[in-house]
């Protein structure tokens, strides 16, 4: 079958966004009322779409094999958990990860490309992400160039973004805009629209270096332009919030907004992602509280 | 004919200091016709009264308008109301203006109309002096009524959201039956100031000054079909006043409770906005005010999304 | 592999399989039976006789409700006229405006039980009458509460006074609100009321009744008696009243003219709309259907302001009803006291007659119809979310009022034409216009023959903001500055 035409619109020309209507609308979203079975069934389908991520200086091998024992061991007492997606670390520590990860079909992800400022040398860049892929990550999480994208450099930073997708070989990509750093959410559109059309098989938000990170007005503008691309090209891209999503009410909104703005084949951790530490324990404890009526303690979850 | 038209009282038409030649000039007599789109016809009726003062003088015959004659006024103040009511505020301003000059210039045949209406010289001087003054008055007021009457309103939300008085368009208006000018001029001139568009039911008693102001208007910059003047009886036309479904409110300056009862009896056809105005001293402060203004203006409220910008924090 | 895109379709069948959200009623107790608050007592109605109110979304009989005759009318007048003599008209303004906020906080403390309340008898969705209806009323309050003793300031170089007594009919669509609009601005200004509620949603007026007495409120500045429209023409009808504020159909809003007509009596006339909703082809076309969602189907489409004409420029019609479709998808119709449902019940069953009147004759006219695939509960009024397309400007359904979740969609090439358009209609309600170019936006803001435009926004209300209609949808405006004058008469100081 060939495959569709996708031509390449003048990204000057992205769709702009009221900001007033998205914060409604995301603020209608958060209306909803998660109960009962539905509530259970998204806490554990939230658990699931996790990216468990340390990325810190300090990161160590223990620090590391720790996180991925978690990763795959969420609660062992509690039957029936699924594990969370994938884990998320520099490129030093993936075949750590990977070793750790094996045989439990929990991926690897890293975050490349000089992260998380992305100020660098496209040269250094791929070199980044062919090191994180050949030490055996599953996924990249790169940045773009927010400098040259305010400069208004589009071409630049879609030539970087189709470079480091051809880096990556069989490594599903994610793209970071660092959404704090763009502020407008026309810009936030546009940047977008260029990662998608320059090949990300994800978007995701935030670095989690950058206040504000994630938030459910600007995941908005982001699933909607997923499902402006899927309507013009056929072609599904995952979304990926990350940063400042640690409680399970809100990743419960976040999996709302999905559902009612890009529907149910979005529902699952192919096509979505939560880049978060502390969620799991989070919602690990609201599911307790849901098994057993009983408001639940910090002291009964595992800190990894 | 009988009703031969004389003009009696010479002293003000004539005061020019030339000498008058002996012979006995014919005078040519003035026709008092309609004032409808910027045009002078006479009235599709072809039907006329005799106006006469108390004295039994006859002053002229003066076309009895139908509602056809309305209706044809109608068609025309509502093709001028949007020109009009969109033209700026400052250039309605200077038109109101101009119209106070022309009527200045032409103060001595109001002067003597009024008198052969059966007011004193004083009065008719007063007369014609306020009116001048009034019509400066609402110039003064096109372009300020707005800035009084609007609002920026607080709203809670995210938006930006005022109030502002809109014309409210087409009025009908039947004018003071106890002043030829006055009267006449105090309610027309808040109506077009805000952007309205008029017809208007002159005196029927005194009806003189009502065609005699409609040559003023119209050698003023006043597009044609904003005042239109059509003479006639009030409890002829005054239920096709109430009711034409193109016209959006009335106004009406007489105390008849009858009249008043048909009025909005009628204008519930189609909401139209009635406003009754019981001030028999047109003369006085009282007879001027914004607040006529606002009786024929609609109070627009307009939205926006104000974007706030997370992160730029007002102040230093 | 890519699908070609013409055959894509998102799902959101399980977007509105939510399990049941339940509000609790437990926090709502209502009466077995309300007489009429006369005079600060409730007292039982001459007339002797009662009628039942119902929950429209499950036919329940929740209370029965006095039929105020002429002689209780004339009773809850008297008592409002003396009110205003001995003691409102000559209660400073500061003490008049303490009393105001205090029904304010009062509707504050009890915002559940009146929001549960409201959707029990209304069948609105507990949504909106805890986010919007409960909260904009009490605030509504507030903010007149402050004018009491501010008058002079609104009206430069006039002496306001207070009209006396004013009658006031309100409508069913937004009981409670519509009650603040009325009380609170008539209180502030210095008159009684005799306040009617629509016969179908008369109980949260009545628990208004309630938190006045509460409230002590001197006896008989507000009288709140309930009935039909035989109670309602008492009102209008009477000669002790000076001032007669009306929301509702154009019909009656037209009969109520016709019947003071040479009384004197003032009058405020909130009536229909049929407002038209443009969206350009540089529209933020996200948000513009989320706008048109609110403009519709926001209270099952029983608002007078509703955004029941959308005109869609030619070039984004596909995308536009693309959009519109898959969001209609999402929304979920059924039980108003569950907190996820989008659009609740039909008020009442002549309502629910009228607007499957107008669907059949949409289909009549050959428009095209689409409704969501939502399911309908068995019981009660429901009607899905339904859009009318291939419809022309002289179709019915896109002339006349509908009152309920219907929109007509019609395609517009250019600016001057959507303007001629949008006019041509009796009413002069409101207005929405989406475009990203502020010139534009001023264009049509400036041409739009309606009281209330909103750019790049619908169905917005603020107590701060005047709201009131063009044309036929009445005249006067309640909410801000604006709706002070109304309820006074205008003196000179020097008189």
């Amino acid at each position: 079958m060939p495959q569709k035409m996708i031509t390449i619109p003048d990204f000057s020309l992205s769709p702009r966004i009221d900001k007033t209507g998205i914060e409604e609308r995301a603020d209608r979203i958060t209306k909803r009322s998660i109960k009962k079975e539905t509530k259970v069934n998204g806490l554990k389908l939230v658990l699931n779409m996790i990216d468990l991520t340390t990325l810190e200086g300090k990161d160590t091998e223990g620090k590391v094999k720790q996180m991925c024992y978690k990763a795959a061991h969420l609660m062992d007492t509690y039957p029936e958990l699924p594990t969370v997606a994938a884990v998320c670390v520099y490129p030093s520590m993936v075949a750590i990860a990977k070793k750790m990860v094996e045989g439990t079909g929990i991926n690897v992800a890293s975050v490349a490309t000089a992260f998380p400022s992305g100020q660098s040398a496209l040269k250094v860049k791929l070199a980044d992400t062919r090191y994180a892929v050949s030490e055996g990550a599953d996924e990249v999480d790169m940045v773009i160039s927010r400098g040259k994208f305010l400069e208004g450099e589009y071409n630049f930073v879609f030539d970087e973004i189709a470079q480091v997708k051809e880096a990556c070989g069989n490594a599903r990509l994610k793209v970071i805009l660092e959404t704090g750093e763009l502020i407008t959410f026309d810009k936030v559109r546009r940047a977008s629209d260029i990662a998608m059309y320059a090949g990300a098989d994800f978007i995701k938000t935030s670095t989690g270096k950058i206040a504000p990170a994630a938030t459910l007005p600007v995941t908005l503008v982001m699933l909607e332009a997923i499902r402006d691309f899927y309507y013009k090209t056929g072609k599904m891209i995952g979304m990926k919030p990350a940063g400042g999503i640690s409680k399970s009410k809100l990743a419960l909104h976040y999996l709302v907004m999905v559902n009612e703005i890009l529907g149910e084949e979005w529902m699952n951790n192919h096509w979505f992602r939560f880049g978060a530490s502390s969620l799991a324990n989070d919602v690990l404890m609201q599911l307790m509280k849901e098994k057993t009526g009983v408001y639940q303690g910090k002291d009964y979850f595992a800190i990894d | 004919m009988e009703n031969v038209l004389v003009k009696k009282d010479k002293q003000l038409s004539s005061g020019n200091g030339v000498e008058k030649p002996l012979q006995k000039r014919l005078e040519v007599l003035k026709t008092y016709k309609l004032y409808i789109g910027g045009k002078f016809p006479r009235t599709e009726s072809g039907r006329y009264y005799l106006a006469e003062n108390k004295k039994g003088e006859k002053l002229a015959n003066m076309c009895l308008g139908s509602r056809k004659d309305f209706r044809e006024a109608v068609v025309a103040a509502r093709n001028a109301f949007g020109d009009w009511g969109s033209r700026s505020a400052f250039n309605r301003g200077q038109i109101l203006y101009r119209i106070a000059e022309m009527l200045e210039g032409r103060k001595a045949q109001f002067i003597d109309e009024i008198i052969k209406q059966d007011n004193t010289l004083e009065e008719a001087k007063l007369e014609v002096d306020v009116a001048i003054d009034r019509l400066i008055y609402y110039a003064g007021w096109c372009d300020k009524f707005q800035q009084i009457y609007s609002a920026v309103n607080p709203v809670a939300s995210s938006h930006f959201n005022f109030s502002s008085p809109e014309p409210t368009g087409v009025v009908s208006l039947i004018a003071p039956q106890n002043s030829s000018l006055i009267g006449m001029v105090s309610v027309i001139a808040p109506i077009i100031a805000g952007g309205n568009t008029c017809i208007v039911l002159p005196s029927f008693s005194k009806p003189l000054c009502a065609v005699t102001f409609a040559e003023v208007l119209n050698s003023s910059d006043l597009p044609g079909g904003v005042v239109n003047i059509i003479t006639g009886k009030v409890k002829e036309l005054l239920p096709y006043f109430s009711d034409h479904m193109d016209v959006n409110a009335i106004a009406y300056c007489e105390k008849n409770e009858e009249d008043k009862k048909l009025i909005q009896d009628k204008a519930s056809l189609n909401m139209k906005r009635t406003q009754f105005y019981n001030t028999k001293n047109w003369l006085s402060d009282q007879g001027q005010s914004p607040y006529f203004i606002m009786d024929f203006q609609e109070i627009k409220t307009t939205w926006h999304p104000i974007e706030n910008i997370g992160g730029t924090k007002g102040g230093y | 592999m890519a699908k070609r895109n013409n055959t894509l379709k998102l799902k959101f069948d399980n977007a509105r399989k939510l399990a049941p959200a339940p509000e609790s009623r437990s926090s709502a107790t209502i009466d077995a039976r309300y007489n009429l608050f006369i005079d600060g007592k409730f007292t039982p109605p001459a007339s002797k006789k009662y009628f039942a109110t119902t929950n429209p979304a499950t036919d329940e009989k929740l209370s029965e409700v006095a039929d105020a005759n002429a002689a209780d009318v004339d009773k809850a007048v008297k008592a409002a006229r003396n009110a205003y003599n001995k003691y409102w008209k000559k209660m400073p303004g500061k003490e008049r405006g303490k009393y105001i906020y205090r029904i304010a906080r009062m509707v504050q403390e009890r915002a559940r039980e009146l929001a549960v309340v409201e959707t029990l008898d209304g069948g609105k969705p507990i949504r909106e009458s805890r986010d919007f209806d409960v909260p904009t009323a009490a605030n509504h309050f507030f903010y007149y509460a402050g004018w009491a003793d501010k008058l002079p300031y609104a009206f430069p170089d006039r002496k306001p006074t207070p009209l006396g007594v004013a009658a006031q009919i309100i409508p069913w669509n937004f009981p409670l609100l519509m009650a603040s609009w009325k009380i609170a601005p008539a209180l502030a200004t210095g008159n009684t009321v005799v306040l009617k509620p629509a016969e179908t949603t008369p109980l949260t007026a009545l628990l208004l009744a309630k938190i006045i007495q509460e409230a002590d409120l001197p006896p008989g500045v507000v009288n709140i008696i309930t009935g039909a429209g035989a109670t309602g023409a008492a009102m209008v009808n009477h000669p002790d009243v000076n001032k007669i504020a009306f929301t509702g159909s154009t019909d009656v809003g037209k009969i109520i003219q016709r019947a003071i007509a040479g009384t004197g009596k003032k009058a405020t006339l909130e009536l229909g709309g049929k407002a038209a909703n443009i969206i350009f082809d540089d529209a933020p076309i996200d948000q513009a259907v989320e706008g048109v969602v609110n403009g519709i189907f926001f209270n099952q489409g029983h608002v007078c302001c509703a955004g029941s004409r959308l005109y869609v420029q030619e070039s984004v019609m596909k995308e536009v009803m693309r959009k519109l479709k898959d969001r209609l998808e999402t929304l979920i119709v059924g039980d108003p006291m569950d907190k996820n449902t989008d659009i609740g019940a039909i008020n009442s069953k002549q309502q629910y007659d009228q607007i499957n009147k107008y669907i059949k004759i949409g289909l009549n006219e050959g428009a095209e119809m689409f409704q969501s695939s939502c399911s309908l509960p068995k019981k009660g009024l429901f009607i899905p979310p339904t859009v009318f397309t291939n419809v022309a400007q002289s179709s019915r359904i896109t002339q006349e009022e509908i009152f309920g979740p219907v929109l007509t969609v019609q395609t517009f090439r250019t600016d001057d034409e959507v303007i001629e358009k949008a006019n041509n209609s009796p009413y002069g309600l409101s207005s929405g216009v989406w475009t990203d170019k502020g010139s534009k936006i001023f264009n049509l803001t400036t041409k739009l023959r309606s009281g209330v435009v909103w750019a790049n926004t619908f169905n917005k209300f603020d107590p701060t903001s005047p709201f009131g209609g063009y044309k036929e949808s009445g005249y006067g405006r309640e909410g801000g500055l604006h709706g002070l004058a109304p309820y006074v008469s205008l003196e000179k100081f020097e008189e």
